[in-house]
């Protein structure tokens, strides 16, 4: 035995070098604090950009103008056979009541293509407004009425400032004499700026005026239902099986990886096999909900499928035990204890999923559901197209009335979006137990 | 087990319950017709007891594809396209037993615009083809187009730099836009062009392709986006379809190519070079099965007319006689044939 003294760093200088390493760690830390601030504020900043964009230019395609008109509803000469239906009404001359007003209002201008100019105001689906407005009032027929018409896209777009004046006649859309009939009716007081109840209230359309979304948010609406119908008893039902009843071998373990592949197919994929087996196999017709429903139903089904199986695995066994132990069967130990307990967590993933799967469009585009469909559907075997679909599709008509209502159209399934993940947190944090 | 087979049967009667039912027309094709077809549509649907057809976007080969996939109510019924069919398109249709009807509806023109900030380009169609093509000859040879800016194709041009936006390859625009001006504009005219293809052993078809060096820019099939990129960047040109110069014509104008502004009537008149035709094809055996197919071709003649609804949106009509002649055809309708297409 050698006596063996320790070689090491005496005292001294051992704490000098633990003091710089801290002062090392120290800035290490401070520089990945300001790293991860960074991020987020970049991220934040990134955000604030796009909802400033989409609302400052959203915003106003919430509201369009209208023009008054104070109409003589002449019995005779809207309803010729006095029935009162819809077939009897298509009959009826409504554009001439409509023009008769406008032509008054403008103080009677002559010559043919005085009044065509006139004709050009307004918008040319006021005639059906008319139409829809007498079925809802019949009593007002032989009366006077004020209604409020969309003026044409083009006027809208100069009253909102977006053609100039200044612009030489030949090269603006309206000319010199339509401004004139603008004027006139702004100064006397017919012309108001409100929210567009086309836009809520109406279908699509290729005159930009009465453009809306009810078609596609029906649409939408329908395809999500026959998604979660699917999707959601299916999802939970593999969830459980996988987690509570299945044996853990070879074939689970072959599933269970599938099932996490399936998650991360691009959803165009589901859209072609939608293609090949729902509508060439099956023979279902092209752009109906109900092929798109199926279709986005198997897209969201990995998602919910890994949700759910997260959610049962955050039930404590102690409370499985608990229940087997004063004598449940399997069956009522998962249908009593463990699928309430994880239902909040499921509900999360479904409507994540659901959220998901309403912002979708290529996986419609192969089952004819990116479509110009201007009849609201009435159910799930009617044509019909999403809102997202309908952003893209508004996005690319060259009329600029529409670059305000595409940004309108966005706002709305923002907020959809949005109210659907709120949905999702409150859900959460009311029904969620803690261990 | 009876139980499991009945719900399948039932299953199975619902679903090809819903395939005999389709009472409303189904169209698909080119994004350039789009537009004009969902008007005709929309029309068509105000009409009471007819359901509004279902216009779908994709792109020519997609409606001319679409339409030749098969006889039955799971396919459409009519197809758009912004280029002719070609006669290997045709032989697909026959494969399939497709009896179509083409049918002319106007025609478009495809412009070279810029802001109006800056001034208007006067271009012949040939230094058109020769700034933008990828290949160009120089001492006999065809090598990478080395021309920086307009001045370099031809002194006469201003000393700007070449920027042009324009759609990506799947478009039909930028098809026909490669055809008119590169190929047969410039490479099937210019005799330096003919010559050094020669050597190479290249057809002018190769000229179609188009530069990839930052010159010409593939900026999405959105025409609205390369309108709004005008808007901010004045030194730089777009190519996008008339309707679309049409309703910006306050902030955008298009170059005057190889002497002839595009204009409603220019184009019209057949003066303007760089226009193309709009077709849609009508699958026989679908008129009389899907409700509406005749009364659909006949909304189109309504409105395609020298002060209909279709010009005011930029479509431009064709002359009266070939008006004459495509009304005529959707009631004789005559089997498309390969040696029409000739």
């Amino acid at each position: 035995m050698t006596d063996r003294t320790y070689q090491g760093l005496d005292p001294q200088q051992a704490a000098e070098r633990v003091a710089a390493s801290i002062n090392l760690r120290k800035r290490k830390e401070t520089r990945f604090v300001w790293l991860g601030k960074t991020a987020v504020a970049i991220a934040l900043g990134f955000l604030v950009l796009l909802f400033a964009g989409i609302l400052t230019k959203g915003i106003p395609g919430l509201f369009q103008y209208y023009v008054t008109l104070d109409l003589q509803l002449d019995a005779q000469q809207l309803d010729p056979s006095g029935q009162m239906t819809v077939e009897s009404l298509a009959g009826g001359d409504f554009d001439g009541v409509i023009r008769a007003s406008l032509y008054e209002a403008l103080g009677n201008p002559e010559g043919r293509k005085a009044k065509r100019e006139a004709r050009r105001l307004i918008s040319s689906g006021s005639s059906q407004r008319l139409m829809t407005y007498v079925l809802d009032n019949p009593e007002q027929l032989g009366s006077t009425v004020s209604i409020q018409f969309a003026v044409d896209d083009d006027v809208d777009t100069f009253l909102r400032g977006l053609i100039s004046r200044e612009t030489p006649e030949a090269d603006r859309r309206i000319s010199d004499q339509l401004i004139n009939y603008i004027d006139a009716l702004n100064a006397q007081g017919r012309i108001s700026y409100e929210i567009s109840d086309y836009l809520f209230f109406g279908s699509a359309s290729r005159d930009a005026e009465m453009a809306g979304i009810r078609g596609a948010l029906v649409g939408s609406i329908f395809t999500l239902l026959v998604c979660i119908v699917i999707a959601f008893p299916l999802g939970v039902a593999t969830a459980v099986y996988l987690e509570e009843m299945a044996p853990k071998n070879r074939l689970t373990e072959i599933i269970e990886i599938n099932i996490n592949n399936l998650a991360a197919v691009p959803s165009v994929v589901f859209g072609i096999m939608g293609l090949a087996i729902f509508i060439v196999a099956f023979g279902m017709p092209r752009s109906i909900p109900l092929v798109g429903g199926i279709v986005l139903a198997l897209m969201t089904l990995p998602t919910i499928i890994i949700s759910s199986r997260a959610a049962i695995r955050a039930v404590p066994p102690s409370i499985r035990d608990a229940a087997l132990g004063v004598g449940a069967s399997k069956m009522q130990t998962i249908m009593h204890h463990v699928l309430p307990l994880a239902m909040p967590g499921m509900l999360t993933g479904t409507i994540i999923g659901m959220a998901q799967a309403l912002g979708e469009t290529a996986p419609l585009l192969m089952i004819g559901m990116v479509a110009f469909i201007v009849d609201v559907p009435a159910g799930v075997t009617d044509p019909g197209t999403v809102l997202p679909v309908q952003i893209f599709m508004w996005a690319d008509f060259a009329e600029r009335m529409f670059v305000q209502k595409t940004s309108a159209a966005i706002i709305v399934l923002l907020a959809f979006l949005i109210s659907m993940n709120a949905a999702a947190i409150l859900l959460r944090k009311k029904l969620e137990r803690r261990w | 087990m009876f139980a499991r087979i009945t719900t399948a049967a039932a299953i199975a009667a619902v679903i090809s319950s819903t395939a005999v039912a389709r009472d409303y027309i189904s169209i698909a094709g080119s994004s350039t017709v789009l537009p004009f077809a969902t008007i005709v549509a929309e029309r068509l649907g105000r009409n009471v007891n007819q359901k509004t057809p279902v216009v779908e976007s994709g792109g020519s080969s997609v409606g001319k594809k679409g339409v030749c996939d098969g006889i039955g109510t799971e396919f459409i019924d009519i197809g758009n396209a912004s280029s002719r069919m070609k006669t290997a398109e045709l032989e697909y249709c026959d494969k399939n037993g497709v009896k179509i009807t083409e049918i002319k509806v106007g025609y478009d023109g495809i412009v070279v615009a810029n802001s109006k900030k800056a001034d208007r380009l006067k271009i012949s169609l040939a230094d058109l083809g020769k700034a933008l093509t990828a290949e160009v000859p120089v001492d006999g040879k065809m090598v990478a187009n080395p021309y920086k800016k307009w001045s370099d194709v031809n002194p006469a041009l201003p000393a700007m730099e070449i920027r042009v936006y324009g759609p990506p390859t799947t478009s039909g625009t930028r098809a026909s836009f490669a055809e008119i001006v590169n190929e047969k504009a410039y490479c099937g005219k210019d005799a330096e062009a003919k010559a050094a293809l020669k050597a190479a052993g290249k057809k002018a078809k190769t000229c179609r392709a188009m530069r990839t060096d930052g010159a010409y820019v593939e900026a999405g099939e959105q025409d609205n986006l390369i309108v709004q990129k005008l808007q901010e960047d004045t030194g730089a040109f777009g190519i996008f379809g008339f309707s679309y110069l049409d309703q910006n014509s306050d902030t955008l104008q298009g170059a005057e190519l190889s002497g002839v502004v595009p204009t409603f009537d220019a184009i019209a008149a057949g003066k303007y070079k760089a226009s193309r035709a709009l077709f849609f094809y009508v699958k026989h055996q679908h008129i009389g099965v899907v409700p509406g197919i005749e009364a659909y071709m006949t909304e189109w003649t309504k409105h395609w007319g020298d002060d209909g609804i279709l010009a005011d949106a930029g479509m431009i009509p064709m002359p009266q006689s070939e008006r004459d002649e495509m009304a005529s055809r959707m009631k004789n309708l005559p089997v498309l044939v390969a040696a029409d297409l000739k």
